[in-house]
């Protein structure tokens, strides 16, 4: 048999796969909707059938996915990098030169380094039971949720343009330039309490959605494609801020370096708990932008419009939906959304303007829609799962010379899993949606009549 | 070759698509399977060219038991198959594709394609396909690329022929043509199994029918049965297969197309001056081969099309450059001509699907803020009016079959108040059960006096509930002919003759009077 023979079965049979999957995902046996296609040469190689195929595209899928998933891509690389810790570590490189004469050591120094690691990660995140006071016992968790804090408020920006259809990587830019704008408020106009932190907010909204609203407005008018925009437009905000950081007007007196002035403080949002802890009210803030961004998303006729626009913005439009301005309002809506991340940034923990204002959060911030499958809580949750990550991280390292790197890596590799399904699917051997596997019971049922 | 199936079941989880169905094929015999869509026609055939494996029972080739596991095994053993949707590579010639996956090369490993350019030209001569084996396959018409396929089968040495749907992209008269070449395939002594739903056409090659219900054979039948008799037999039920519908009473013309004319972006006229109007209570049905710019129509109307000129106009207001939304507001109701695509987010629940187009609107909004008890409300209602089959409001829209997905599509359009309703294939993918109560749905919606507008490529359809045709070809209007018109001038129109000389030819040559029997 020749190559493209078994390559031409193949695609019969992934084509055949797809349409048992379409079979097992129809509920009844009363379904039909093949419409011819104009062209219909090579219709079936492969693509999936209507009914799963709706307009959703994988990007789509992927970020949408099942949330079991979700939560074994985070167990599978959380052990993928014990794993790597333990390859990592001095003490099980030594054990391992005699591994043939006393296997067990290695094994065990492999073991402790992992697990002391991850306990330091834990106390660092979340809870120090080595504190004397209960305030450094908790200490650790207000950390979490200071760093969280712009986590949630991008991801939830990044989530949003998600569910209308759009890859919004561009957190990171509007950030930035929200900051910017907010940190501009803060240190150079002088206003009474409550009255300037508002600006300041207002500031970072505006600077913000007036970012990605370019990159919305572009894609509505010409179609150009967002995730090139918004990736240009980030090299565009970083480049912009260090240019303004140079200039009078936001350059520190008396200062070479590219820093800002310190904001005055009554732009800053208060402390929670007081001066012991960073925490502030920007994660409240997040809290209530998560309320109100499931409310537009569930409850409103803008989410409803922004859904539709997502999952199918061909009937959309037939619907009298206008496709071009869902793409603008959601961009708008996403870029206020990381203008206050930096906000919380400047106002809230940096309480200066540099260029590494938004560190990598812009960046993170799509990780953590991803994580949380584009939904509000989903997002929020990811976003305090992350904020752990970062701040039990610096513990961590300190702790145990375990590399904040391995952090990194860590995030790296949830998100490698959460666009790989099938792999975590296939590890933990879960069934497809809505699929059921053909069992060897069937397979032998088959031969066997086959050879009677 | 005689071709038997015994027993052969095919599971999917839970869900048993073909259950214990015997076939026997006989050399040289057309064997049609009757069933509705979803009844597992396909399935059963995807076993049988080694596509699936069966969970139970066997397949028999003159006698001898084989095992299939996968095409190539089903093509050696004589068995070839034409799919519905074709499997061919649009921009190689057809020899290309006849050859591709059994190439023969030279002894320096260069495809020898002059050898199957010979064989495609024995072939061709042989049944009179009239097939260039160095066309680009792309540039084809349909009816042409559907006997490359059949082409690709015999130069494999098939001796049983699956056709899967094959008429459901075909012209009347390519149909005509395809019917006989079946004929040709089969006084050659080849078999062939011949999918359809088309009574018709299934009476009138078949020599044996064999009808699928629910993955059951419900009973064979004889050509010469009634269509009653098989429609019956197929659904389950008794269906009246003739609409009951009452005279037109039409009243005055409040939709006019005057004149129209939509460019695609590469700048051909895809609707090439238009002329039209509807009066209240009538039926006016757009026929044509698919792609003659029906599409466009509709979408001129509804405002989704870019470059428009001339005008439509609804009571008197123009609607051409007006927005959607507008227009929807004006009244128009649309049902698309691909519910998947245009008709329906997948996604959303059936309860927000009934609203796609009033969502924003009181009662189902109030200032920002959906109203979720009355948009719950609302999908009861129209659940059990419409007699969706769907396990809950909240169930997505993607998941129910082709039918109920239409009536709910349907139910949204038909639930307000209306001054034109156009619906584009509005039985496509519908089982014979849903189209009777769609087509009734439609008729009720003209009596109540709106100017109704159906486009459709199912020649039957449009016989059955046109009250006038109007037929497109190439964008153009080919004429407008009373609702009684026979299939052949319809037909020959479809193909492009203006209505004066087709119906001027049917008087000459006295063809049967056509009769809209389904």
């Amino acid at each position: 048999m020749s190559n493209e023979q078994k390559t031409e079965r193949q695609l019969s049979r992934t084509a055949a796969h797809d349409e048992e999957v379409r079979l097992e995902a129809a509920a009844e046996l009363g379904d039909g909707n093949q419409a011819p296609p104009a062209v219909p040469a090579g219709a079936q190689s492969g693509e999936l059938q209507p009914g799963l195929r709706e307009s959703q595209s994988l990007m789509q899928r992927i970020a949408t996915g099942n949330a079991l998933v979700a939560v074994l891509a985070v167990i599978m690389s959380l052990i993928l990098g014990g794993l790597l810790i333990a390859i990592t570590d001095e003490r099980v490189a030594e054990a391992a030169g005699y591994f043939f004469a006393r296997p067990g050591d290695m094994l065990s120094a492999a073991w402790t380094a992992a697990s002391e690691a991850y306990l330091a990660l834990f106390q660092g995140a979340v809870f120090n039971w080595e504190a004397d006071t209960f305030a450094g016992m908790i200490y650790p968790l207000t950390q979490t949720l200071t760093v969280a804090t712009p986590l949630i408020c991008a991801g939830l920006g990044v989530a949003l343009a998600f569910r209308a259809g759009l890859f919004n990587i561009g957190a990171q830019g509007q950030m930035i330039i929200g900051a910017t704008l907010a940190a501009w408020v803060g240190f150079t106009w002088h206003l009474p309490v409550g009255l300037h932190l508002l600006l300041v907010i207002i500031a970072g909204i505006v600077g913000g959605a007036f970012w990605a609203g370019i990159v919305g407005l572009l894609k509505a008018k010409t179609g150009a494609h967002e995730v090139i925009l918004t990736i240009m437009l980030n090299y565009v905000a970083i480049n912009l801020v260090l240019y303004l950081l140079t200039t009078p007007a936001f350059q520190r007196p008396g200062s070479s370096n590219p820093i800002s002035p310190q904001l005055d403080d009554t732009a800053l949002y208060p402390l929670m708990f007081g001066d012991g802890f960073r925490l502030h009210w920007g994660f409240v803030v997040a809290i209530a932008l998560t309320v109100l961004v499931s409310w537009l998303l569930n409850r409103s006729t803008i989410g409803f419009e922004l859904r539709a626009v997502g999952a199918n913005p061909t009937a959309a439009r037939t619907a009298g939906i206008s496709v071009t301005k869902g793409y603008v309002v959601v961009m708008v809506i996403a870029g206020a959304l990381a203008g206050l991340a930096g906000v919380a940034q400047v106002a809230g923990t940096e309480h200066v303007l540099t260029a590494g204002v938004a560190a990598s959060f812009g960046f993170d911030a799509i990780t953590v829609a991803l994580l949380g499958r584009s939904t509000p809580w989903g997002t929020f949750a990811a976003g305090l799962l992350f904020g752990a990550f970062r701040a039990g991280g610096v513990v961590m390292q300190t702790n145990t010379g375990t590399s904040i790197d391995i952090v990194l890596v860590v995030q790296s590799l949830i998100v490698l899993f959460i666009a790989a399904p099938p792999l975590v699917r296939s590890v933990f051997r879960l069934p497809a949606p809505g699929a059921v596997r053909k069992g060897p019971k069937a397979r032998k049922n088959a031969t066997a009549g086959g050879a009677a | 070759m005689k071709l038997e199936l015994q027993g052969i079941t095919k599971r999917f989880g839970s869900l048993v698509a073909n259950d214990h169905i015997d076939l026997v094929v006989e050399p040289g015999q057309v064997h049609s399977l009757l069933g509705e869509n979803g009844a597992g026609k396909s399935t059963l055939m995807n076993v049988l060219y080694g596509l699936y494996e069966p969970s139970e029972g066997r397949i028999l080739v003159d006698g001898q038991p084989v095992s299939f596991s996968g095409p190539g095994d089903a093509m050696a053993a004589g068995i070839g198959m034409v799919h519905q949707h074709f499997m061919l590579v649009p921009v190689f010639t057809v020899a290309e594709n006849v050859a591709l996956g059994n190439e023969a090369t030279k002894a320096t490993g260069m495809l020898n394609l002059s050898q199957t350019r010979a064989k495609i030209k024995a072939i061709s001569d042989q049944y009179g396909f009239d097939v260039d084996p160095d066309a680009i396959v792309e540039d084809l018409p349909v009816g042409v690329q559907q006997r490359v396929e059949i082409i690709k089968a015999l130069v494999r040495d098939a001796e049983v022929l699956i056709l899967d749907e094959p008429t459901a992209v075909l012209t009347p008269k390519e149909t005509d043509e395809l019917l006989a070449i079946m004929g040709q395939l089969k006084s050659d002594g080849k078999s062939i199994v011949f999918i359809s739903h088309k009574l018709r056409e299934v009476k009138q090659v078949s020599d044996l029918i064999t009808v699928i219900r629910r993955g059951k054979v419900v009973g064979t039948a004889d050509p010469d049965s009634s269509t009653t008799e098989l429609a019956s037999l197929m659904v389950g039920r008794a269906v009246s297969l003739t609409l009951d519908k009452a005279p037109a009473q039409p009243g005055e013309a409040t939709f006019r197309i005057t004149d129209l004319t939509v460019l695609a972006p590469n700048g051909q006229r895809v609707v090439d001056g238009i002329s039209l109007e509807i009066r209240r209570g009538e039926i006016l049905a757009v026929a044509g081969v698919q792609g003659n710019g029906q599409t466009e129509l509709t979408e001129a109307v509804l405002g989704l099309q870019g470059h428009v000129s001339g005008s439509i106009t609804l009571e008197g207001h123009e609607l051409v450059g007006r927005s959607v939304k507008e227009i929807i507001r004006a009244g128009v109701g649309f049902v698309p001509e691909d519910r998947n695509v245009e008709g329906l987010v997948g996604p959303f629940s059936v309860a927000e699907n009934l609203i796609l187009n009033r969502y924003d609107q009181e009662p189902f909004a109030k200032g920002l803020g959906l109203k979720p008890a009355v948009i719950q409300q609302n999908a009861r209602e129209k659940i059990a009016e419409f007699d969706v089959r769907t396990q809950s409001a909240q169930a997505a829209a993607g998941t129910l079959s082709g039918g109920n997905q239409q009536k709910v599509v349907m139910a949204r359009e038909l639930s307000r108040p209306l001054k034109l309703f156009i619906a584009s294939q509005p039985t496509r993918g519908v089982d014979v059960g849903s189209i009777e109560f769609l087509h009734k749905r439609i008729v009720a919606e003209r009596d109540g006096g709106t100017p109704v507008m159906i486009v459709s490529t199912e020649l039957d359809e449009v016989l059955e509930l046109a009250d006038r045709i109007a037929v497109l070809y190439r964008g153009r209007l080919m004429g407008i002919v009373p609702g009684n018109t026979s299939r052949d001038v319809v037909g020959l129109m479809m193909a492009g003759m203006p209505a004066e000389e087709a119906l001027g030819q049917e008087q000459e040559f006295g063809t049967e009077p056509g009769s809209g029997e389904l």
